[in-house]
């Protein structure tokens, strides 16, 4: 027999019973579109949580401060309020810590913020130059705070799009007009492009100002309230933390690290937290979808031992003239890989739509790996083998005098 | 030409052993029409599973055209079948829903015979039967009983085989239609020199062959021609 032939003979062994090879083939289906849809929506979920970290800036160490102990005293102040955090400490971090790439020290506060009758609350930020490339902080209009402005205490403000919209009309020209923050008058110098709402606070409904001037004029002291430090690369992340950590500690004449007035954030370690969680949710997913490729596996095995049973003496007469056990086993194991490899394709396809739809409704970014089809295609071959090759031993080993005989 | 040689056939079941043949000798030169007779339990099955290589004797030798056939194995028994023997069975001879010119070509699919010249051998056994070529396409549950049994000798003719057994190829036929069956095969022994054994327990049908082989309690009890052989009047 040729493998054209077995094909043909496999082709007319299914068709002759449609309901029942599409309802088999229907369980394959399932299994496999579930397996390719949910690795997939696991996968993109993944991606748009790193997504949403990245945004905030890359490579990125923070500096906050943390509660302020002394020895043997348990009263603390919560973490991130204390105030022990200076201009000086993000001074000595640009002269010290040569790893980094740029450091913008920051403090912010919630104010009213008014404008030509309109007004909102927001958060301002008070910075410098380098906060755009450390935070991922594009322009869209105007310029961003420069070092000149800083130097000098200039009244100057650059607005998230949202607080924009808030003040001004939708699109209106806000460069050049004015805004008040705690009724002292700052002048709009830009506009920051938009960077969408992500897991981590919108960043497009902010005031930026010089760093210097919301010291002098908004917060009246020189604490900071975040440092943050950008690495030049991935690996140099935690040495540049270990420096940061040892540089301040001295600074602030702590001995003991727990003890330590601040708290440093490594963004790294973000992303391996949030991508574990995801991870976890991904093979959550894909077992109950590889539960469901079982299930339609041994749908497969269910309708080939019937179908061994009902054409037992098919077997018999097909043995009679001159068909060898290698022969009927070839057959019905054909049989049952051809069911699960049509149920594979079908799967695939349908697990496709089911992952383009869901990007295309806008639920989440989905894609489809190469290696969750690879994947599932060699799973639905394979069950195709294991379950297939039971009922067609038995198939094979069957007697023909007997199987003649069977009624 | 076939060669029985003190075949005997135990089959064991439990403790009991059932001995369903006990020393059958006989020979059967090529060309010759025999029937094979004999009451339900006598044996006559098991000596035609032997002669048709589906089974192998438990003593004794059985030569099929001087080849030891009593020794072999399954996929060498397949082989035999393949190569020498021609089937046709009483009922269920036919693949459902498939077409005469398939059911007919079977036995090349497992002969490596490529698919063009099957199509031509299965037409020209069919033909030999007499079947009318309009049929060739049908589907095996559209036909009659008479027509399904044409179909399968001309599926037991297709492979050239040495040895077409039938048996009771006539048993699910009203007689008219039997008599078609029985003319077929004695056309072909006759015009085409096929050697052809009949199982059967009928008498009348039995007397279509030119010499009956009377088997009863295991035992070959008569080996005699056909002094009147009815010959039928095929259509």
């Amino acid at each position: 027999m040729t493998p054209l032939d077995i094909l043909r003979e496999t082709y007319i062994a299914l068709a002759a019973n449609k309901a029942r090879s599409g309802l088999t083939i229907l369980g394959i289906v399932i299994g496999i579109s579930s397996v390719i849809a949910m690795v997939s929506i696991g996968q993109g979920a993944q991606g748009s949580i790193q997504a949403s970290i990245q945004s905030i800036g890359s490579n990125l160490i923070l500096v906050t401060p943390g509660a302020q102990r002394g020895p043997g005293f348990q009263i603390s102040a919560g973490r991130g309020s204390a105030r022990t955090l200076v201009q000086a400490d993000a001074d000595a971090i640009i002269k010290d810590v040569t790893l980094a790439k740029a450091v913008a020290p920051e403090i912010s506060g919630r104010y009213q913020i008014t404008a030509k009758g309109k007004n909102t609350n927001t958060s301002v930020v008070g910075t410098t130059a380098a906060y755009p490339g450390v935070r991922n902080v594009e322009i869209d209009q105007g310029s961003f705070i420069a070092d000149q402005h800083i130097r000098s205490l200039s009244k100057v403000a650059v607005l998230g799009p949202t607080t924009r919209n808030d003040l001004f009309d939708e699109g209106a020209d806000a460069i050049g007009q004015t805004i008040r923050i705690r009724s002292i008058e700052f002048k709009v110098i830009g506009i920051t492009k938009a960077k969408g709402g992500t897991g981590f606070g919108s960043q497009d409904d902010m005031v930026f100002v010089p760093l210097s001037s919301a010291q002098r004029f908004l917060a009246g002291d020189t604490y900071v309230t975040t440092i943050s430090v950008q690495a030049e690369n991935p690996e140099s992340m935690t040495i540049i933390q270990q420096q940061i950590t040892d540089l301040l500690l001295s600074r602030h004449h702590i001995s003991d690290p727990q003890l330590a007035d601040f708290s440093t954030l490594n963004q790294a370690d973000i992303v391996a937290t949030a991508s574990s969680i995801t991870q976890t949710f991904t093979i959550l997913l894909g077992a109950v979808a590889g539960i469901s490729l079982v299930v339609g596996g041994i749908g497969i095995m269910n309708m080939m031992l019937t179908t061994v049973t009902e054409r037992t003496r098919e077997i018999g007469l097909r043995k009679a003239i001159g068909a060898k056990r290698r022969d009927i086993n070839r057959q019905f194991l054909t049989e049952a890989i051809m069911l699960t490899l049509i149920g594979g394709l079908f799967g695939i396809a349908l697990g496709w739509t089911i992952s383009y739809l869901v990007t295309y409704f806008g639920l989440l970014q989905t894609a489809v790996s190469l290696y969750s089809i690879f994947l599932a295609f060699g799973v639905s071959a394979a069950i195709g083998i294991i379950f297939g090759y039971y009922p067609a031993r038995r198939a094979a080993a069957l007697n023909p005098i007997e199987a003649l005989r069977y009624e | 030409m076939i060669e029985a040689q003190n075949i005997t056939k135990t089959y064991t079941t439990g403790v009991v052993d059932f001995q369903a043949l006990r020393g059958v000798s006989f020979i059967i030169n090529d060309g010759e029409f025999v029937a094979i007779m004999g009451p339900s339990g006598s044996g006559k099955s098991t000596l035609m599973h032997i002669l048709g290589a589906l089974d192998t004797p438990t003593s004794g030798t059985y030569l099929l055209d001087g080849k030891d056939v009593s020794q072999l194995t399954d996929d060498e028994l397949a082989d035999i079948r393949k190569d020498k023997i021609g089937f046709v069975f009483q009922a269920f001879s036919l693949l459902p829903r498939t077409t005469v010119l398939r059911n007919t070509a079977l036995p090349l699919l497992y002969a490596g015979v490529k698919n063009g010249e099957r199509q031509e051998r299965a037409k020209i056994a069919l033909k030999a039967t007499g079947l009318e070529e309009e049929n060739f396409y049908h589907l095996s549950n559209q036909l009659s009983g008479g027509q399904i049994q044409r179909v399968a000798i001309a599926r037991a003719l297709v492979n050239n085989p040495s040895l077409i057994l039938a048996d009771e190829p006539t048993g699910n036929l009203d007689s008219k239609t039997g008599e078609i069956v029985l003319g077929t095969f004695q056309k072909l022994n006759k015009e085409q020199g096929r050697t052809i054994i009949l199982i059967t327990h009928e008498h009348d049908v039995a007397e279509h062959a030119e010499r009956i082989l009377f088997i009863k309690d295991g035992l070959l009890v008569s080996d005699t021609k056909t002094h009147t052989r009815k010959i039928a009047r095929h259509i």
